[in-house]
């Protein structure tokens, strides 16, 4: 067997026997790992607390025919004001799903591993309401899935965009217009996204355009992977009594 | 000889506790503080609370903890039925009792945002060091909180 060194961003882990535990982790030199991790569960353990999902941990792990073994973790950044924050982790736990949706085993992703670990810094920083809907439309330029956001993806026509439709691989004039209708702040949020004005998006707070802005990241990302994201569909953030299960309001 | 006397069990009535009668010895307990409510994810929570013999109040079993990567969400746990029993109940604390882990956490804020509004105090158990453990030995996490957490020393 040989063993490896790597860094991961830990997925989940479930329980495995007594002590033990399965972790899932993506990775930029091996892709997607699935590691027991030996005696986790016991108290006196340090690897299990750093083997928390969210973390960023450098990792030791012998490689194994089905499962690699976890020798060593030492933790990088545990990005504890996104574990602490309900709208944060929402996010980052869609960016986790996603990223691991993207990922193989055995196949290196340096690009999409350092995308994952840049986007869960800024979002321990500062609670970016765009950063959600900005991670999924690079995650799809660099998967090669980048939309077509300066002109008509149809017809080529330089005119007002009005309409997105993935499978037209991106924004549409009215003309040509199917799927889904887009407000023309979306479109600019996304053209500035994709166009080098990241930061300043980044900084900009929350508004209507910025929710479409998201949503239509999330479709086009569900499009692409031809599945549900399970983590949208159960948000986390701002529940009320109204919005609970058998609320009030339900 | 080992008799093992299997009786069946079921969930209580009022806090899914598993048990062998409709209430379990717990809620049938005139003395136990019906103010105080504890949520756990699992009933084998209860049975480590109660071995402190620390908390004289009642309990709520919550049947699992939020996982939205797995898609668990507040309508797969007794939400509903927490909610029910702290408006028909006279609960004046709620106390989220749920794993130091990042689904228990974040059950925790969940809850702690559902039921603020309700009017009733909501508390989170602290989470710290293992006594008798050695703090060179400590994972960062768990040693950064315990630091946050820190209380003023009664001398
Ligand atoms: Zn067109
Ligand atoms: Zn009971």
């Amino acid at each position: 067997m040989a063993q490896y060194r790597d860094e991961g961003v830990v997925i989940r882990t479930i329980r495995l026997g007594e002590a033990d535990r399965i972790v899932t982790m993506v990775s930029p030199e091996h892709g997607k790992i699935r590691a027991v991790a030996k005696g986790v569960r016991k108290t006196k353990s340090r690897i299990g607390a750093r083997l928390e999902p969210l973390s960023h941990v450098s990792l030791l792990c012998w490689q194994g025919r089905e499962l690699d073994v976890v020798t060593q973790v030492e933790l990088i950044d545990a990005f504890r004001p996104v574990r602490e924050d309900l709208h944060r982790l929402g996010a980052a736990m869609t960016m986790l799903e996603i990223v691991e949706q993207f990922s193989l085993e055995h196949h290196p992703m340096p690009e999409l591993f350092t995308m994952l670990v840049r986007a869960l810094e800024t979002l321990e920083r500062t609670a970016a309401p765009m950063l959600l809907g900005a991670f999924c439309w690079k995650v799809l330029a660099l998967e090669g899935f980048a939309p077509v956001v300066d002109s008509c993806a149809r017809c080529g026509e330089d005119g007002e965009l009005v309409a997105f439709d993935a499978a037209d691989g991106g924004f549409l004039c009215r003309r040509c217009r199917r799927g889904q209708a887009v407000s023309p702040g979306a479109v600019e949020l996304v053209r500035r996204v994709l166009g080098g004005g990241l930061a300043g998006v980044l900084g900009e707070p929350a508004g209507p355009a910025a929710q479409e802005m998201e949503h239509l990241a999330t479709s086009a990302v569900e499009l692409h992977l031809d599945r549900r994201l399970r983590t949208t569909r159960h948000h986390l953030a701002e529940p009320s009594a109204s919005s609970a299960p058998g609320g009030q309001g339900a | 000889m080992i008799v093992e006397v299997k009786e069946k069990t079921v969930l209580c009535s009022a806090c899914f506790n598993v048990t062998v009668s409709p209430l379990c010895p717990i809620c049938a307990d005139p003395r136990r503080d019906a103010t105080q409510l504890c949520v756990v994810e699992d009933p084998r929570d209860i049975v480590a609370v109660e071995r402190t013999r620390e908390f004289r109040g009642r309990y709520h079993v919550l049947g699992g903890a939020l996982s939205p990567i797995e898609g668990v969400g507040p309508e797969q746990l007794r939400v509903r039925e927490l909610l029910a029993r702290i408006e028909a109940d006279e609960v004046a604390e709620v106390i989220l009792c749920t794993n130091p882990n990042l689904e228990g956490d974040a059950t925790a804020m969940y809850l702690a945002r559902l039921l603020r509004p309700l009017g009733v105090k909501v508390t989170r158990i602290a989470s710290g060091l293992p006594v008798g453990g050695d703090l060179e030995y400590a994972d960062e996490l768990t040693l950064g909180r315990a630091l946050e957490g820190r209380r003023e020393v009664d001398a």
